[in-house]
């Protein structure tokens, strides 16, 4: 097959192009420049903006003898993915930019060109397995990214190689190694890639100004302190909440209202809630029959559980929990998983959270 | 030829390479002359009989090469390429003037330079309290002495001029000859960037008038890293390298001998076998650009006509064919040609490898979309109708498929 392999100058992508090249596929590598003002050199533990990082991945091209080249995204990337993370947190909620990316940039613009200039796949670096066109969770629990994979099409899926998902992360720097790669050692990358030093309530400060407002305890009513922006906040967050409640028990935010500026905290009894409301799902497969019975992950590292999906009004899902959860906020993604312990967790598809349920009744934002 | 998608070069049996623009196969009489040099020992600044022998055949060299250009042996300074030449002149010239008279702070330029020449200017302007003038250029990428006239008016405020012989991308040549007498008659240097030129176009550093001209080995069958700043006897230039100032206390730095002798041999080659060379590369170049045309009608040719002349040459380079594709991108047909082996090039490379519109093109009036859809075409002296064949073979298929491709951007 002719291939086009994502490389972002890191190992995972490096072996996967590696990989689909021992495979016998016809490989084009092409390094995403996301950034519109590239660093010459990297900064930070993250790895694929820089000028570096591109030349780390052409490194590993030339040496796999594969033509290479440097697609400018930054646009797209701008607009799909970082104007849409600063544009969701000043609405009080909390996206996954990761997803987006996957979502608008890998597997849209990118998919779309290879496969418009006559490419049949593109591969990636990612921890996830495809069976077939069955998305399934990388045996590497600890380095699995099949949630931001989530938001995938079954025609996005069709065209899509994941030549990691079968091994450990360990054993992609192994091969990484076994190959004279330079980058086999190269720091794994983390937070995300727009924001380098990982600093976001800074980032969303300088993009969005002060927008002081009341920090409100939801069980009395009063407010308990102020802050400079509710984008500085997330449904969930314990820490760095800079209130005095006036006892010793550790509040939770509850809720975001970005029109009156409005931060709701509350005790860890009120923090649980049994069930959220979303919008329309995307599927990975054929759309199941609603409802059903999964596990579902609402975080890119959170733990999954077990829910009952619901057909809900307007399009969209009612998803209850088995057991309570916390820190669910309005735009991350609900993934449903369903349970294969032999094969590997298989991705059934995602919806955006709008919305908490009350455990009594009604909806809380 | 079906198009079907990408193919990798290695299924293909022959490579066509149209990027001499970019650098050329060095010439065997090159190569030969530079790896006798190689095996001998010898610093042409020693006083020994190794060190006499090393100084004699780069001082034969410069002589060879001096001839062929039209130029006095002490006006040759050898440099490490086309891109120090043209750092050493710009700031060079600016710096020595300025010295000599503080009112001499504005450089006037092209905004179609190689970036070696752009760059060096708003480095000066940055740092350095150059004040910069740019020189409107014609559709065609060429600048016209009453504009160079008006732009340098009375010269007292002048330290430079500086317009490029032969554009690298576009091709399109300027009456460098006239454009000189212009700043010679206001008291102005004139430094031109003759890269491109030199083997190319007739180019003759005394008849033309100019104070410096820079020229490299690597395009016309010499090595890389090997260029000539032509600089008159009587031009002040103050250094960039300091050091034993071996060229003319201009240049400092052991002379690289066997660099120079193949850059003499391939000079004195290139221009030797020029007008035989540049009619049979015209005469390729327009079956290439008429082909093209013809297949996709649509496509624009950018720079001056194919039959222009200026100064008594051709006005366009007779390698150049620089194309528009409307509809398509520069860097999608790049890499669709690459993959079933034909080597071009969107302009000039940029080390990050991020496709940019081309600032010449942007300069002569043309819109970001056609910048971004252009393609370089660039014949030299081992192009034969074979590699203009394969060009033809496949474009109008290259172009569909890159045109369905999209832009990657909406």
């Amino acid at each position: 097959m002719r291939v086009l392999a994502a490389m972002s100058g890191g190992v995972d992508s490096a072996v996967a192009a590696a990989l689909a090249v021992d495979a016998g596929h016809d490989v084009t590598g092409v390094h995403l420049a996301l950034s519109q003002n590239r660093q010459t050199l990297r900064s930070g533990s993250r790895g694929c903006c820089s000028v570096e990082d591109s030349h780390d991945a052409r490194r590993v091209a030339d040496e796999l003898g594969i033509p290479f080249y440097v697609w400018d995204l930054a646009d797209r990337f701008t607009e799909d993915v970082v104007d849409d993370f600063v544009a969701e947190y000043a609405a009080g909620r909390t996206p996954n930019p990761c997803l987006r990316c996957n979502e608008k940039i890998k597997f849209t613009a990118v998919l779309d060109r290879a496969l418009g200039l006559g490419f049949d796949a593109v591969v990636t670096g990612h921890h996830a397995r495809l069976d077939g066109t069955e998305l399934r969770r990388s045996v590497d629990a600890a380095k699995d990214q099949s949630y931001v994979l989530g938001v995938l099409t079954p025609e996005q899926l069709a065209a899509a190689m994941f030549p990691l998902g079968g091994m450990t992360k360990d054993r992609v720097r192994e091969i990484a190694a076994e190959r004279g790669f330079g980058v086999a050692a190269k720091p794994d990358s983390h937070d995300i890639c727009f924001i380098p030093d990982g600093d976001t309530r800074g980032f969303l400060s300088r993009r969005l100004g002060s927008q002081p407002g009341p920090v409100v305890d939801a069980a009395t009513g009063r407010q308990v302190g102020e802050h400079d922006g509710t984008y500085g906040f997330t449904v969930g967050q314990r820490r760095g909440l800079g209130i005095a409640a006036g006892d010793q028990r550790p509040r939770y935010v509850l809720g975001i209202e970005p029109v009156t500026r409005t931060v709701t905290v509350g005790t860890a009894d009120l923090a649980g809630v049994p069930a959220v409301r979303t919008g329309a799902p995307t599927w990975t497969g054929r759309a199941p029959q609603l409802p059903f019975a999964a596990q579902v992950q609402v975080r890119a590292h959170g733990a999954p559980v077990a829910c009952r999906v619901r057909p809900d009004d307007g399009g969209g899902l009612l998803v209850e929990f088995a057991d309570q959860q916390r820190g669910v906020a309005p735009g991350q993604s609900a993934v449903f998983y369903e349970p294969d312990p032999d094969r590997g967790d298989r991705v059934l598809g995602q919806a955006a959270v709008t919305a908490a349920v009350e455990r009594e009744a009604g909806v809380r934002r | 030829m079906t198009v079907t998608g990408p193919t990798s070069a290695s299924e293909e049996n022959r490579v066509s390479y149209l990027d001499h623009a970019a650098t050329t196969p060095v010439l065997p009489e090159v190569l030969a002359a530079m790896t006798e040099q190689l095996g001998r020992v010898g610093n042409a600044s020693s006083l020994h009989a190794s060190g006499r022998a090393a100084r004699r055949a780069a001082e034969q060299s410069r002589e060879r090469l001096a001839e062929a250009v039209g130029a006095r042996p002490s006006e040759v300074l050898f440099t490490g390429g086309g891109t120090e030449s043209d750092n050493l002149a710009v700031k060079g010239l600016f710096w020595a003037r300025r010295q000599a008279d503080s009112r001499r702070r504005r450089i006037v330029v092209s905004p179609a330079e190689h970036h070696a020449v752009l760059d060096s200017v708003e480095w000066l302007a940055k740092h350095d309290g150059a004040e910069i003038t740019w020189l409107p250029v014609e559709s065609t990428g060429r600048v016209l002495p009453h504009a160079l006239a008006e732009a340098l008016g009375d010269g007292e405020d002048v330290a430079l001029a500086s317009v490029m012989w032969a554009n690298n991308e576009i091709g399109t040549v300027s009456d460098i000859p006239a454009l000189a007498a212009v700043a010679r008659e206001v008291g102005v240097p004139l430094h031109t960037d003759a890269v491109q030129a030199v083997g190319q176009v007739p180019v003759d550093f005394e008849a033309s008038g100019v104070d410096a001209l820079t020229m490299t080995g690597h395009k016309l069958g010499g090595p890389m890293g090997a260029g000539v700043l032509l600089l008159r006897r009587d031009a002040e230039c103050t250094p960039l390298l300091h050091g034993g100032g071996q060229e003319r206390d201009v240049r400092s730095g052991t002379l690289d001998v066997a660099a120079i002798v193949g850059l003499a041999v391939a000079t004195v080659a290139a221009v030797g076998s020029r007008e035989e060379r540049a009619a049979r590369l015209a005469g390729l170049r327009d079956r290439l650009v008429e082909g093209v045309v013809e297949q996709v009608p649509d496509a624009q040719l950018n720079g001056a006509p194919l039959g222009d002349r200026v100064d008594g040459g051709p006005g366009r380079l007779p390698g150049n064919a620089h194309l528009s594709f409307p509809g398509a991108e520069g860097d999608a047909l790049l890499m669709l040609l690459d993959a079933r082996g034909i080597e071009c090039s969107t302009g000039s490379a940029c080390s990050a490898g991020v496709a940019r519109p081309s600032h010449v093109l942007l300069a002569t009036g043309a819109d970001a979309d056609r910048a971004r859809s252009s393609l370089r075409f660039s014949l030299g002296h081992t192009s034969t109708g074979a590699d203009v064949d394969a060009v033809l073979d496949v474009i109008a298929p290259v172009v569909e498929r890159a045109r369905r491709a999209g832009l990657g951007r909406r």
